[in-house]
């Protein structure tokens, strides 16, 4: 670390050792995770020497890859539902002030600041009540909900950076709406549109709490199978898979940032 | 287009529009009339608020009128959708596509209306000749200074050859330079093409060179419409009087004295008018009239004219500007160009005479 003189910052004591200690308890633990996850061991905390066999042990075990598919399956499914939903909410709450939008967008947001253990509670009891039955779908349904307000951030904030005179231009030559929507609105909403997409496939991908709670027989996620590992003992493959996801959820989110960094 | 001769190209009738509803209501626009002419520069003129930018968006479709109707060539646009009208605009922010080229922008409206291709591409070049930036066409906007945008903005509101051509302060983004250039710019536009421009500014300097006719609105009401020398050289209305150029007010009553109109001012002295429209009504009736700065003569104190006092003498290169105070207090300026051995050589506090032509007087509404 350069020491830039002129920035205050460096006029404290001491402020470069608590800037170390931050890092270090917010990533020292994953770093340890992958480090374990390459050891030899049986014992997932004792090293005894580098070896890549847990990895080929996790792809070898059935029921992960089953539960991995699951997870894709739904992170798929509800994403797709979740954007869509979103993206026609932020083109709805764009097109003009109305009595009550303040309120509707607090309600589309709410979901983020809602616990957890409600939203799952709650949606447990409403899948009972009408007497869903839980499996795979109730899953895709509960993430769905959950993942809207996730994918419409970054889209409603896209949209709320565009030029509003670029829809009255391309209505002012001669474009109908649909064809206005097509040949400028969208190109221009897409790296918001990819950006909550992709932060909705993350968010539905580690989810645990509300799939715990929602997933019937047969709908086990790829978290929900690592919480049943962990009750046994922490072991070299739990190590490995959370590695494999942790790469996986770098990848989206960098996309995620990169796509809505995206100017044009 | 000889049958099109005489119509208007716009004719708005009665046109109000109110934003919202109830005690939040604005009338941005009260019972405005008016009607501009086939290949006509007319400008929208008045300060922000005035309404100039709600008629020209009801003109364009953007926004529908609470009350009245737009014709465009004798045929009602009340109703229509923007993309249904032959009329372009030209946005304040230009409004290009940022994800399309520059020729892809130019052609976007020949495209909409299902031109075939060769056509658009053809029509693209002649547009980037017209506003000099051949070359251009596989630039993105980004790419593009901003008086290179508001180029391509123009060939793009011109490509389809619209009947009336909506320009929204289009150059106030620009610095002083470009601006000046971008006016005599659009001037030979509107003449080489024969559309009719409606174009809308806040800059009195910028209405008055390039326009055929101003309007010059406030608070949601046209005050005045007429050729820029109308305008400047006989206001009806003391805002058109002080909003267009400086001028002088002067307060009095209207008598009559030797067959002629004579104004006895606040100062105590008089005033003889018999410029055009100046005389008729009767006698002690109140009556402002303005006097531009460079219309009025400075003289020395023997002379005949309004006696005053002289304050700052301002030194302006080609001209110099004398704020004088006549008796009563009120302040005058005159502008007199410098010309060699012709300045006064003025100290401040010295009493002069302001010598006023009655042609120089003009007689205002309210």
């Amino acid at each position: 670390m350069r020491v830039d003189v002129t920035n205050p910052l460096w006029r404290f004591r001491g402020i470069r050792a608590t800037t170390w200690v931050f890092f270090a308890y917010l990533y020292l633990p994953i770093l340890v995770l992958i480090a374990l996850s390459f050891n030899e061991n049986r014992l997932a905390t004792i090293w005894s020497g580098f070896s890549t066999q847990w990895y080929g042990v996790v792809l070898d075990n059935d029921d992960i890859v089953r539960a991995a598919g699951n997870s894709l399956i739904v992170a798929s499914v509800s994403t797709l539902a979740a954007t869509l939903a979103a993206t026609l909410a932020a083109l709805g709450m764009a097109k003009g002030r109305f009595r009550g939008a303040d309120g509707i967008s607090g309600l589309i947001a709410l979901p983020l600041v809602v616990p957890e253990i409600v939203t799952a509670v709650a949606t447990l009891l409403f899948f009972i009540l009408i007497g869903f039955k839980l499996g795979l779908l109730t899953v895709i349904v509960a993430h769905t909900v959950f993942c809207i307000p996730f994918a419409y951030l970054p889209i409603r904030a896209r949209l709320e950076g565009m030029d509003k005179a670029l829809g009255e231009a391309a209505a002012d030559l001669y474009a109908n709406d649909w064809q206005a929507f097509q040949r400028v609105t969208l190109p221009l909403l897409w790296p918001g549109i990819l950006s909550g997409g992709m932060l909705a496939f993350i968010i539905s991908l580690d989810d645990f709490v509300i799939t715990y709670f929602v997933a019937g027989a047969g709908a086990t996620t790829l978290p929900v199978y690592i919480f049943g590992m962990i009750r046994i003992g922490i072991t070299p493959e739990v190590n490995a898979i959370s590695s494999l996801m942790l790469i996986v959820s770098i990848l989206f989110v960098t996309l995620s940032f990169l796509i809505g960094r995206m100017r044009r | 287009m000889g049958d099109r001769v005489g119509t208007p190209a716009i004719e708005a009738r009665s046109l109000s529009k109110v934003f919202g509803a109830g005690a939040d209501a604005v009338r941005a626009l009260d019972d405005v009339s008016l009607t501009i002419r086939q290949n006509e520069f007319f400008t929208l003129l008045g300060p922000s608020g005035c309404g100039k930018t709600t008629l020209l968006r009801l003109i364009g479709g953007f926004e529908q009128p609470s009350q009245g109707d737009v014709f465009l060539e004798g045929q009602q646009l009340t109703g229509l959708p923007p993309f249904k009208r032959p009329i372009n605009t030209v946005f304040q922010s230009y409004a290009l596509f940022p994800h399309l080229t520059v020729g892809q922008n130019i052609a976007f409206g020949l495209e909409m209306l299902g031109r075939p291709k060769e056509k658009r591409t053809a029509r693209v070049e002649q547009m980037l000749a017209l506003v000099k930036l051949q070359g251009y066409a596989n630039r993105k906007p980004a790419q593009l200074s901003g008086g290179q945008q508001q180029r391509v903005a123009l060939a793009r509101a011109l490509a389809s050859q619209p009947k009336v051509l909506l320009l929204d302060e289009p150059l106030s983004a620009l610095d002083l330079k470009l601006r000046k250039e971008m006016q005599i710019e659009l001037k030979r536009l509107q003449t080489e093409t024969g559309i009719t421009f409606v174009f809308v500014t806040h800059d009195q300097e910028e209405a008055l060179t390039m326009s055929d006719r101003i309007a010059v609105m406030d608070s949601g009401k046209i005050l005045q419409i007429g050729s820029p020398t109308e305008i400047y050289e006989h206001p009806q209305r003391r805002f058109v009087a002080d909003f267009i150029g400086e001028t002088n007010f002067l307060e009095g009553r209207i008598t009559e004295a030797n067959g002629a109109a004579v104004a006895q001012l606040a100062c105590g002295h008089n005033l003889t008018l018999n410029g055009p429209g100046q005389k008729g009504s009767g006698g002690g009736q109140r009556v402002t009239l303005a006097v531009r700065p460079e219309r009025a003569e400075i003289v020395p104190p023997q002379g005949e004219g309004l006696p005053a006092t002289v304050g700052a003498v301002v030194y302006m290169g080609t001209d110099t500007t004398y704020h004088l105070t006549l008796a009563d207090g009120t302040p005058f300026t005159v502008r007199s160009q410098n010309h060699e051995g012709a300045r006064l050589d003025l100290a401040s506090g010295a009493a002069v005479k302001i010598r006023i032509a009655p042609a120089a007087i003009q007689r205002l509404a309210d």
